[in-house]
């Protein structure tokens, strides 16, 4: 199957160069993809998307009859990036999460960036992610995101830059490694001749990080991962990690506080637990301090954790920086605390609660991303150049009614990466979200999740809009 | 080890035995029919009846035919005991305990799910369920295979053991209650080759035939009973089963062999010696239902001390 006919478009392509033209690093995959017939590409791709069912990675699709699950999209040609390239992201998002760890300490703390001026105060109260019960809390080791989820976009020049910031519960990071698993079959020659970076020490990574953070001082840290149970949509990514780290997986009702401390019900009565790996939100955590409503969480466990007898990863409170406003300032973020400019860039950004900002916004609407501050899963957003004039007025409408859950970016032509489609190759826009574990060290995984947007022309690469994935291999220098 | 996953370790074990037992069954039965002159489709609601669940058969279908038989056991939703449903419910408790199991164990478990699914949507296996049960019995026996090779022999190990093994005795009462029930009133056929048929097919239902017929030769019914009920060397005897499960709740508590510290090694180990010291004349002279339906009943306050003690 060839690339004769591949059309990079004019956007920057992450395989080719030039029409015709494979990057550094990418000739030997497109050698052996021209060596295969299209029936031997197309048999790949099937075998690979039956290895994703059998391994259960799959989610439901309610109202079908009898329960159709379907695994989410998967294209067999992987993405490649060279170690070069790499070193740069790689200092870039070690230091952003630096800053943004010391940030959420001062904000909880004694604001300095507040009262010397740099973010207004206002916009940190007003933003839905901050928790005025963490005032004062010193998480084990002053760390407060533990793992994060960065998302990655390319210009049309190539340049990266950082489009949002996942500090809460990210997921995805076992796509990452089910595709590469599956790619390693896929294509064995190539890959082990291409010298790619290795991504399954992951688990190992995150236990190590997890231990770290245990208050237990005397005995071998019990950790756990908590789980809001199999419905939910990431359910298999909470089993994979916990297997693969060999912890317990809990879910809120396996837990109670019992004497001051969060205990697991076990077969042999109650066991203590020193370290929970959270996949539920803040707001499901404890319904005595948060929702009341809350099924999920478990009663007095932030009690427990502000006492320092129970480590939580995330720390609660850290999506105040990853509100979409906050992330406007993260170039600044990065100056006060570091006293350095920002190795990754920032997209730019309009704040709409600023009078210029908004004025341009909603003036600009067709050109312009509007996304709500504190929302993800390319929910609450508007595509300008793809909008319809209601779905405009409509924002139009949101924005001014409450410009404080509102910015805009200018819609960028995202780098493009080839897809198998209909028999042949044809470009889909894709993103980057690598996974970042800050504990002992700051550790980057080389690589991450690459998003596919699989709509013919579509910018939004979330799975719940249609997207898909597909591996990503950073390069060896 | 966690209750909740204890608990699904324990089910999913049961399931895939249900599930088994079930494809078993209905292989036996497709096979027997065609050996038996005439009146052969009505020998397809007595595979309903060792369920139990013909209430809720009669109440969907209108007769027992074989289509009808074979929607309800393999395919039925509604029915909670049906391949589909039990390899559903055995899937979806292995997904809970996922991380506590090896990744080989619930791919086995997966596929096989999703081979019930596409089966169900095709046609072929009202034809001929052969191939379909055999599939079930090789996933079935593949999953024993991985438990018994690479998992560690732990707590959680020995509670899905004893998940299986009690639901294989219960099972196996079923099985010759039904059949039994089946048999004795038809005086007439008593040493005709329809008779042998039957109790061939019994046998069979148990993987017990070419065991059976290496120790005792001759079908006589009272052996058959006997050796299916208080073998202890024939792995899918009730008696071998109450073995298994009563060194598995001993391995899960600590206990010594021969000494007990919870109610439900006390209620099994009760019932496993009582059944170790019978003959098969004491069994058939109270009454084989009677006993089979109070073994039933015994099994069950079995389960039910295993939940109180160790779920709850």
């Amino acid at each position: 199957m060839r690339f004769d006919q591949y059309d990079t478009g004019n956007f920057y392509d992450e395989l080719f160069e030039a029409p015709g033209v494979p990057r550094p690093g990418a000739q030997l995959l497109v050698d052996r993809i021209h060596s295969l017939s299209e029936g031997d590409i197309l048999r790949r791709q099937a075998a690979a998307e039956q290895a994703l069912l059998q391994m259960g990675i799959t989610f439901n699709v309610y109202g079908a009859d009898g329960g159709t699950e379907r695994i989410f999209p998967f294209d067999i040609i992987p993405r490649i990036i060279s170690g070069q390239e790499w070193k740069a992201v790689e200092a870039g998002l070690r230091q952003r999460i630096e800053a943004l760890n010391l940030f959420i300490h001062d904000i909880y703390h004694d604001q300095h960036i507040l009262r010397d001026g740099i973010i207004p105060r206002d916009r940190i109260l007003s933003a839905g992610s901050y928790r005025a019960v963490c005032a004062g809390l010193n998480p084990p080791k002053d760390i407060w995101c533990h793992i994060t989820g960065t998302d990655l976009i390319r210009d049309e020049k190539g340049s990266f830059f950082v489009l949002e910031d996942n500090l809460r519960c990210p997921s995805g990071v076992s796509y990452v490694l089910a595709n590469r698993q599956v790619l390693k079959r896929t294509f064995p020659y190539v890959f082990h001749q291409s010298n790619v970076r290795a991504v399954v020490d992951y688990p190992s990574h995150l236990l190590e990080t997890l231990k770290y953070l245990s208050p237990n001082m005397h005995e071998e840290p019990t950790v756990a991962v908590l789980t809001p149970g199999i419905y939910n949509s990431a359910y298999y990514e909470h089993s994979y990690l916990a297997q693969q780290m060999g912890v317990d997986l809990v879910e809120g009702s396996d837990l109670v506080v019992d004497n001051g401390f969060v205990c697991m019900r076990t077969t042999k009565g109650l066991q203590r637990v020193d370290v929970l790996y959270r996949r539920i939100d803040d707001d499901f955590l404890d319904p005595q301090v948060f929702r009341p409503d809350s099924m999920l969480g478990v009663p007095g466990l932030f009690d427990v954790y502000k006492s320092g007898r129970v480590a939580l990863a995330n720390a609660p409170g850290t999506g105040i920086a990853d509100d979409k406003v906050i992330y406007a300032y993260v170039p600044r973020i990065i100056k006060y605390y570091l006293d350095q400019e920002m190795i990754i860039p920032n997209v730019q950004t309009y704040i709409c609660e600023e009078q210029d900002d908004l004025a341009y916004v909603l003036d600009h609407l067709d050109e312009l991303v509007v996304k709500a501050a504190n929302e993800s899963g390319g929910y609450g957003m508007l595509v300008g150049p793809h909008s319809t004039k209601e779905q405009q007025d409509d924002f139009t409408d949101r924005i001014r009614n409450n410009p404080r859950n509102y910015i805009a970016q200018p819609t960028l032509a995202l780098s493009r990466a080839p897809v198998i489609v209909d028999g042949g190759f044809e470009g889909r826009h894709v993103d980057l979200r690598p996974y970042i574990l800050y504990g002992k060290d700051i550790y980057v995984m080389p690589g991450g999740l690459t998003r596919v947007a699989l709509k013919k022309g579509s910018l939004v690469v979330n799975s719940s809009q249609g997207g898909g994935s597909k591996d990503s291999w950073v390069l060896a220098d | 080890m966690l209750s909740r996953v204890a608990n699904s370790l324990y089910w999913m074990g049961r399931y895939i035995e249900r599930a088994e037992n079930v494809a078993r069954s209905m292989e036996v039965n497709s096979h027997m029919v065609l050996d038996l002159p005439g009146e052969a489709s009505s020998q397809w609601a007595p595979l309903v009846t060792i369920t139990g669940d013909s209430a809720a058969f009669n109440a969907r279908y209108d007769v027992a035919t074989p289509e009808n038989v074979i929607q309800f056991l393999a395919f039925d939703r509604e029915n909670p005991n049906s391949i589909i449903s039990c390899l559903s419910a055995a899937r979806e408790n292995a997904r809970i305990i996922r991380p506590t199991i090896p990744t080989e164990l619930w791919e086995c478990i997966n596929k096989n799910y999703l081979y019930v699914t596409r089966t169900a949507i095709s046609q072929d296996v009202f034809e001929s369920p052969y191939e379909f049960c055999q599939s079930i019995k090789l996933a079935s026996q593949t999953f024993l295979g991985l438990m018994q090779v690479i998992m560690t022999h732990g707590e959680g190990w020995h509670f899905s053991r004893l998940g299986r093994t009690l639901e294989h005795a219960d099972q196996t009462t079923r099985l010759l209650d039904v059949k039994y029930f089946i048999l004795l009133p038809t005086v007439d056929h008593v040493g005709l080759s329809v008779d042998d048929i039957q109790w061939a097919a019994v046998l069979r239902s148990a993987s017990a035939f070419e065991m059976y017929r290496q120790k005792y030769g001759v079908l006589l019914p009272d052996r058959i009973v006997e050796f299916l009920l208080l073998e202890r060397t024939f792995p899918r005897a009730v008696l071998y089963c109450l073995d298994m499960a009563e060194e598995s709740l001993r391995k899960i508590s600590g206990s010594a062999a021969g000494t007990f510290q919870s109610l439900p090694e006390q209620r099994l180990g009760q019932l496993r010696s009582e059944l170790m010291y019978m003959r098969v004349e004491d069994i058939i002279a109270q009454g084989l239902h009677e006993f089979l339906d109070n073994t039933q009943s015994r099994l069950n306050v079995v389960g039910s001390a295993i939940h109180q003690t160790y779920f709850a």
